[in-house]
């Protein structure tokens, strides 16, 4: 597959393109001193730029197909992952994967909406936007693992629930929103992250949790920029207004106390390096993990609705 | 160009549409009869001859619904607090404001308690009317503390929506009144205390997908939109027309997801009956 490079990563691509060029040549003469300059040079260049990303960057990035998904980060950072299948209603969705694991020494169910990387795979994914069947296939797997005892990880990466013709007739709003209410008295731990889009109610269907976290470089809101752009102007085209309207980045939701915690990515994007970014994943998975399994589960429940309670802003 | 064309005024289709004069006649969007207010009124806000239900606000819903005058108003002046400064076309603290001064309303919803033939109950009614009944911080902190009232008081829970869903400018917080109000509600639901919901024209998104379709019992009022994803977003999508009545009243019934479809003039009975029954 062809290499997705986006507009603000070409600069940072370039220098990277011109570093392997010098070392392919520098066998024949020594360029040390020039490769070292230039190396600085990229992590500089690459630090600035990301840094000062806009709210719309981000969530390109967000996008990005090289990006991990949730079948990869579960393959980097567990063992024993066993695939579990179906709703036991009507069939599986193919968006939604899920199963036990272990992490560390943790025994856990994980579960993760699931996108494709290319044509066929994304078809086969419906674009990693779940039907009904989706959250209930979640919902079963939730509660199979209160049944016995393990906590619960969502990986949240969707453009949105499909809205199909399909998925109304089969009760799309019914599926979140019974997971919204089953989600907020399960007995067990939940840990949500956001590993790329959080569109909305689809996203938020599997996101009721003790800990909500998002990696860096991801975009968490109630609808997408383009949407918004779309309703509120009338044009396709003030996404990036939306974009910053929304105040939809990780650090943004940190701000508005939505979320617990952002996790850091490698320099550059998830993309860069799927390794690393998993081992930043599992290391904050585990701390979070460590301090949940010691709540009881009754003070774990209660706790969950109050802190989905603090979450608003109005005044009396 | 045309062959023939129209040059005289006086024939042309607009001057014979003209508008019903006063504001005191209106006409029934589905089938056309003309209809005095005060006959619309008396006849539950639906049409005499096609029974089209008129959309009303929750002023209205409360007369309809609860014994006179039982109706006490909780948080009623609880407004947006405008968390991200958001801008769009207009800035939204205008928009709230002007729709304060417009509607009189403070925001999509009002709660409260009252009665129902003497049966004390939690009673919550959104209204369209406030920037089409979005579901914001407001919506979603008044929701959720008329069932904390409802727990604690142990009385049923009834909700009237209308809506188009969470409101977009006040972004991740208005999704998060998903998760709020559903969180409270699955605290009914652990206590065994019932929780009727009434979907009206329209109730989309958000809305549906979080308190809407909790109910131990969804009652929906005849022909009203209710979904999930609106109607013109499928059909971009699918690329193909919608079938008849999609996404209707009597679709949603038909596949499962409302209990019943129960005309406006029996909705207070029909509550009551069922309130009788379950308590």
């Amino acid at each position: 597959m062809a290499k997705t490079i986006l507009e603000f990563e070409k600069p940072v691509v370039e220098l990277e393109e011109k570093l392997a060029e010098m070392r392919k040549v520098s066998g024949n003469f020594d360029l040390t001193d020039e490769i070292k300059l230039l190396e600085d040079k990229v992590i500089k260049l690459k630090e600035s730029i990301y840094k000062g990303l806009t709210r719309w960057q981000r969530v390109q990035l967000a996008r990005h197909p090289e990006r991990p998904y949730s079948l990869d980060y579960i393959y980097l950072m567990t063992q024993d992952f066993i695939e579990l299948h179906g709703d036991r209603l009507f069939k599986d969705d193919k968006a939604v994967v899920g199963g036990f694991a272990r992490i560390d020494d943790y025994k856990v169910m994980i579960i993760g909406q699931q996108k494709g990387r290319d044509t066929k795979s994304n078809i086969y994914r419906n674009f990693g936007m779940p039907n009904p069947e989706g959250y209930r296939k979640a919902l079963r797997l939730m509660k199979l693992a209160e049944k016995f005892n393990r906590p619960v990880i969502t990986l949240l990466d969707t453009p949105g629930a499909y809205p199909g013709l399909e998925a109304e007739e089969r009760g799309q709003a019914e599926a979140i929103a019974r997971n919204l209410l089953e989600m907020s008295q399960l007995k067990v731990p939940i840990i949500v992250v956001i590993i790329g889009e959080g569109a909305s109610g689809g996203a938020l269907g599997m996101g009721v949790g003790d800990r909500i976290l998002m990696l860096e470089n991801t975009w968490y809101s109630v609808i997408s920029p383009e949407s918004c752009s779309s309703i509120l102007w009338r044009s396709w085209d003030y996404k990036e207004q939306a974009a910053e309207a929304l105040k939809l980045t990780s650090s943004d939701l940190l701000d508005l106390k939505i979320i617990d915690r952002i996790i850091p990515e490698p320099l550059g994007g998830a993309h860069k390096n799927h390794e690393e970014a998993a081992i930043m994943l599992k290391k904050a998975l585990t701390e979070e993990l460590s301090q949940l399994i010691k709540i009881k589960p009754d003070k774990l429940v209660e706790t969950r609705i109050e802190k989905f309670g603090k979450m608003g802003a109005y005044v009396e | 160009m045309a062959w023939f064309r129209r040059t005289k005024e006086n024939i042309s289709p607009e001057t014979q549409k003209k508008d019903l004069p006063d504001g005191l006649w209106e006409k029934c969007p589905e089938c056309g009869e003309i209809l005095h207010k005060k006959q619309i009124e008396s006849n539950f806000w639906t049409c005499t001859k096609c029974s089209y239900h008129f959309r009303i606000g929750a002023d209205e819903y409360i007369r309809l619904i609860l014994d006179e005058g039982s109706f006490k108003e909780m948080n009623k002046k609880m407004k947006s607090a405008d968390p991200l400064g958001f801008v769009d076309t207009k800035r939204y603290s205008d928009r709230i404001e002007q729709t304060i001064k417009n509607t009189g309303l403070f925001d999509a919803v009002k709660t409260g308690t009252g009665t129902i033939n003497k049966t004390e109950v939690a009673f919550g009614c959104m209204d369209f009317k406030f920037i089409g009944g979005s579901m914001g911080s407001v919506v979603g902190e008044k929701l959720a503390r008329l069932a904390d009232k409802a727990a604690k008081s142990r009385i049923p829970l009834i909700i009237v929506s209308a809506s188009g869903g969470a409101r977009m400018m006040e972004g991740a917080l208005s999704l998060m009144q998903m998760a709020k109000t559903s969180a409270r509600l699955s605290v009914l639901d652990r206590e065994g205390i019932p929780y009727i919901s009434i979907m009206t024209d329209p109730t989309t998104g958000g809305t549906t997908a979080s308190y809407a379709m909790l109910g131990d019992i969804n009652i929906a009022e005849p022909k009203a939109l209710i979904g999930f994803a609106g109607p013109r977003v499928i059909k971009q999508t699918i690329g193909r027309d919608l079938p008849e009545g999609f996404q209707k009243s009597e679709f949603l019934l038909d596949h499962g997801f409302v209990d019943k479809v129960v005309h406006r003039k029996d909705m207070k009975h029909t509550i009551s009956q069922l309130l009788e029954l379950m308590t």
